[in-house]
């Protein structure tokens, strides 16, 4: 089941890095979302996989799993998605001033510009 | 404490210029000469105590963690360089204040030259090796300041870079000698250090410590091979070349070696290094000295020629040798500073500085022909001068030296062919400038400066004099102690007299002064000589090195920097990828073994789901709705995982999020085209797809180890002091608004800063809206459809509730701020969606920013309430109430915290959507809009 786990994080993490890769805004938008769904799974990970675990403290005693990455994953959602929403406001923005979704569309006129 | 106001007030005399202006010339000269002044007298009160023998110290620590400490000592030598720092500092004041044109900034160049006096005092008095460093790099860069004082020349400009560059990468090497050394003793102390002879030289460290520091001093000092700035400084202005050249800067490199004198010298290689590095630059500046034709370069290679004679003696394996070092540290000072301000004066007056130009002088001006032919006499070593003397007690000490073995014989040749030279140049400077004839193509005619301007080569001169006729009753003392200090033991006795009787060194003087003579009448042949290697200079090499460093960075810059944003990631990715990549290989296995836990069919299901959307969601990029579909799908079942493995509130959180960001996603793309147009070749999709192929499986395999391996963590403390140290059941609550709460402040700050910014990109914004999908379907009609509406608005009251009971129980069970303030505003986004934003608009007036801000004070607020009680920031406290109908409820003062959190995150989230919305409202297109086909 780990290897599955992990499996899931690489292809996630495989699938944002190559739409962030792409020359317009929103495929890298889409991109960085998935790239933090990754990150997120991979952090939550590191408190290890328990099942029926859940770190609230009941009468009963018995096994918890790790809270604290946990706490760090719930933050990183709500602060993914600031990030998102800033990063696809931010490509309205320049589609609005400059007409273009390409990432590049502030540098048409440098004279260095030379896409790979 | 005296010792502190020494250096203190110089810095503080750096600000006193600055109360004057370039008007009032006298009034700022005088204000930048009080504080100088006034140290010079608290050092006066010191030195009686010093000559006696004894070493002042001071210390205040600074910084404990790197060793470095506030301590100034007051020795001998600290005693002859501040004198002569602060004696030629305060007449080099008063000379620029006669030197500088109304054009130049006055407040300026002094507050320069005070920072730059305070940080050579801080060498000279510096008692601690770390402390001694940061002083030495200051010099470096106040010099630079004043060097390039006139920047909009090219040549100061340059003149200044080259000095930075050299003596502050100097600097460094000096700083990991310095270390070296410190590693050795022990300890930074300077005393200690100096006390630790054998230590420090039976160390195998010994030989790189030695080496540094040498190279820090040469650079400074313009030993051979890196004199090569000094002459270049020239650009500066006269009074700064007077000071670096006489009291400071370069001699800031002979004092380190004096400084460092007895922990370091006496072994071989510091024979060898020193001695021989002192030899030749001693006859390679005074050889360019004569070939010169600019007045100011002459004299600054025979200030490199000096240095190299001081740098020399201090090799040597003789403490003699250190007393003539010191004793010509003294001299050269003297009799440097004053023909640099003599040459200041002959530029001031002629209007050039080329010897070629100048010619018969001494009509127009005789006391500075009688000031420069003392001067210069004393630098030629002319008997009855100060400089004869310390010239006379070096070759006496080459004659005692065994450096070269059978060839020492060679040293003391050598050492007369270095006077001869000086002799030349020396009646090179006072023949051409001052007799020879009359002058010609000067632009004006030249007569005295005014008499304030010269007095400081009076004094200065007058000093030479002095000290040349009776240097017993003079200088002894002072040499004695700054020797003593030097040596950390009593120099053999010192008898400085001008006649010694006729012994070899006299002869050697003699033979210096005639043969100066003679190549001085044969100097034509020597041009002409020097004329086949024209073109070869070690600047024109240093120059070279500079251009092409800078043409090696350029192309890689141009090579990495081109402008392609997709490239700098993916250097970043592959850069990221060889890190990870070797340290994973490190690893003997990848399994770190865990026990595996078994498969069974719905995990297996879901991650086919999930992997097979995240593939989907890329592979159909082009097809942006379907993309984001895939996407959700991939954020659903994530929140799925979450739920699997024992994390309720996660799930709760992504699943709220989930919803937000889907929205938040269809409604940008109504704004931005729906597909992306086809442009990558293929043979870049498969560079892309390789490389993000690569940091998947890099990111696989370091989850499967990490997923692999025991986990131990921190958490215990949390799940033990959750319940009876924060109030609350829900550990992961508890942390959020208790145990870090500081990073949750941190965290919704950020949020609402993000919304605040949102809201400013979307200000005034003018966006084409299409009035059909990319297909050319017009949009549905039904703007808000009817079972949407009905269907929400009973749902909403239920909703809200529900959203408060999250709110509440967050503490003890999943749930709390976060969550439930996504949900209301997920309830409340459907509002505008099912009946628009006009409708909503009119019933929720209120602006969502504020919202945002009052949540963040609530919980900043809940954070310092803690003070009020005397608790740190953010202490939280709890009790169990009863409340009728809900029951016994432990209730937090964390709650008011996750109440800020509750109102920041609806606040936020709102200013996105919201705003967002309300871009469509303005001008609408005549069809719907795209959250209307979304939702039906």
């Amino acid at each position: 089941m780990e290897a599955l786990y992990a499996t899931i994080t690489g292809v996630l993490a495989a699938c944002g890095l190559f739409l962030a890769l792409r020359g317009r805004t929103f495929p890298v938008v889409v991109g960085l979302t998935l790239l933090s769904y990754s990150v997120n799974l991979f952090l939550f990970s590191t408190g290890g996989l328990n099942t029926a675990a859940a770190p609230v403290i009941d009468d009963h005693g018995g096994q918890y799993t790790d809270p604290l990455p946990q706490a760090l994953v719930l933050t990183a959602i709500v602060i993914g998605f600031a990030m998102t929403a800033f990063s696809v406001i931010l490509a309205i923005r320049v589609r609005g001033e400059l007409g273009s979704d390409d990432v590049h569309a502030g540098r048409a006129n440098e004279s260095r510009e030379n896409k790979s | 404490m005296p010792l502190l106001l020494i250096i203190l007030l110089p810095l503080l005399g750096s600000l006193m210029p600055l109360l004057g202006s370039n008007h009032k010339r006298n009034t700022c000269a005088l204000l930048t000469a009080l504080a100088p002044a006034l140290a010079l007298v608290i050092l006066l009160t010191q030195a009686g105590s010093v000559l006696d023998g004894e070493v002042l110290r001071f210390s205040l620590p600074w910084v404990p963690a790197l060793h470095l400490d506030l301590a100034l000592r007051l020795d001998g030598l600290s005693l002859l360089f501040t004198l002569l720092i602060l004696g030629i500092g305060l007449l080099i004041i008063l000379y620029t204040r006669f030197y500088l044109s109304p054009e130049d900034s006055m407040p300026r160049f002094y507050a320069f030259l005070m920072l730059f006096m305070t940080a050579m005092l801080g060498i000279v008095m510096a008692d601690n090796l770390i402390l001694l460093w940061v002083f030495w790099e200051l010099t470096s860069l106040t010099s630079f300041l004043l060097i390039g004082f006139w920047y909009t020349q090219t040549n100061a400009r340059r003149g200044a870079r080259a000095s930075l560059t050299v003596t502050a990468l100097g600097g460094l090497a000096l700083l990991a000698g310095l270390l070296l050394i410190g590693d050795i003793v022990g300890s930074y102390d300077m005393q200690v250090v100096l006390d630790s002879r054998e230590i420090i030289q039976y160390d195998s460290r010994y030989v790189p410590a030695v080496l540094l520091v040498l190279l820090g001093a040469f650079t400074k000092s313009a030993q051979f091979p890196f004199q090569f700035w000094l002459p270049q400084a020239m650009a500066a202005p006269t009074p700064v070349s007077a000071f670096l050249h006489s009291a400071t800067m370069v001699k800031a490199g002979v004092f380190l070696l004096a400084r460092l004198h007895p922990a370091l010298a006496g072994t071989d290689l510091w024979l060898y290094l020193v001695g021989l590095t002192g030899l030749t630059t001693l006859i390679y500046g005074a050889y360019f000295a004569i070939i010169r034709y600019d007045i100011k370069s002459i004299l600054a290679f025979s200030t490199v020629s000096h240095l190299g004679l001081i740098t020399m003696l201090f090799g040597f394996d003789s403490r003699l040798a250190v007393v003539a070092g010191v004793f010509h540290i003294l001299n050269h000072a003297l009799f440097k500073a004053s023909l640099f301000m003599v040459a200041g004066i002959v530029d001031h007056e002629c209007g050039t500085r080329d010897i070629r130009k100048l010619k018969g002088l001494w009509r127009y001006m005789p006391v500075t022909t009688l000031l420069a032919t003392l001067g210069c006499a004393s630098m030629a070593g002319v008997p009855l001068l100060n400089g004869f003397l310390s010239k006379e007690m070096m070759l006496a000490e080459t004659l005692d030296t065994q450096l070269l073995g059978g060839l020492s014989w060679l040293i003391p040749a050598l050492a007369t062919l270095g006077s001869v030279l000086s002799v030349t140049y020396a009646l090179r400077f006072v023949r051409n400038i001052f007799f020879d004839g009359p002058p010609r193509e000067v632009a004006k005619t030249p007569h005295e400066p005014p008499w304030l301007m010269r007095a400081p080569v009076i004094l200065m001169i007058s000093l030479c004099v002095l000290i040349g006729l009776f240097p017993a009753i003079t200088v002894t003392s002072l040499i004695y102690a700054a020797a003593d200090a030097a040596l950390m033991a009593s120099p053999p006795e010192l008898h400085l007299a001008i006649w010694h009787g006729f012994n070899l060194p006299l002869l050697m003087s003699a033979i210096a002064l005639v043969g100066g003579v003679i190549v001085y009448l044969l100097r034509q042949h020597l041009f002409n000589f020097q004329r086949q290697f024209a073109g070869i200079d070690p600047l024109s090499v240093y120059e070279g090195f500079m251009q092409a460093i800078v043409k090696a960075f350029q192309w890689g810059l141009d090579a990495l920097e081109n402008g392609s944003l997709q490239r700098y990631m993916l250097w970043l990715v592959i850069a990221v990828l060889a890190l990870a990549g070797s340290s994973l290989m490190e690893v003997s296995s990848l399994y770190g073994g865990k026990a595996l836990q078994p498969l069974d069919g719905i995990l297996i299901i879901g991650a086919g789901i999930t992997i097979f959307a995240g593939l989907a969601t890329a592979c159909l990029h082009r097809r942006r709705l379907i993309s984001i579909l895939m996407l959700s799908i991939v954020g659903l079942m994530t929140s799925l995982i979450f739920a699997r493995f024992s994390a309720p509130d996660l799930a709760l959180t992504q699943l709220a999020v989930e919803v937000v960001t889907m929205i938040l996603l269809m409604l940008a793309l109504f704004f931005l085209p729906q597909r992306t147009p086809k442009e990558s070749n293929g043979r870049r999709v498969v560079r892309d797809i390789l490389v993000c192929t690569g940091f998947g499986g890099i990111i696989a395999s370091l989850n499967y180890a990490v997923l692999t391996r025991p986990v131990s963590s921190i958490s215990d403390f949390f799940l033990e002091n959750s319940v009876p140290g924060g109030g609350g059941h829900n550990v992961v609550n508890v942390i959020l608004v208790d145990f870090r709460g500081f990073d949750t402040l941190g965290e919704i700050t950020v949020l609402c800063i993000a919304g605040i910014g949102i809201y400013k990109l979307l200000n005034r914004l003018r966006l084409f809206m299409p009035s059909s999908d990319f297909e050319g379907r017009p949009w549905s009609p039904d703007r808000h459809p009817m079972i949407l509406a009905t269907v929400s608005q009973s749902l909403m009251p239920i909703a809200l509730l529900v959203s408060v009971f999250i709110f509440l129980r967050g503490h003890n069970a999943p749930g709390g701020g976060f969550i439930a303030g996504l949900v209301t505003a997920v309830v409340l986004i459907l509002l505008y969606i099912t009946r628009g934003v006009e409708w909503t608009q009119q019933r929720l007036d209120f602006q969502f920013q504020p919202v945002a801000v009052v949540g963040v004070g609530i919980a900043t607020l809940t954070g310092l309430g803690s003070w009020l009680f005397g608790y740190p920031f953010l202490t939280s406290s709890f009790g169990h109430f009863h409340i009728p109908l809900v029951g016994d409820v432990e209730l937090a003062t964390a709650l008011f915290f996750d109440l800020g959190v509750y109102l920041t995150v609806i606040g936020a989230t709102l200013m996105i959507l919201a705003n967002l919305g309300k871009i469509t409202t303005p001008h609408r297109p005549t069809t719907q809009s795209t959250t209307q086909k979304e939702s039906s």
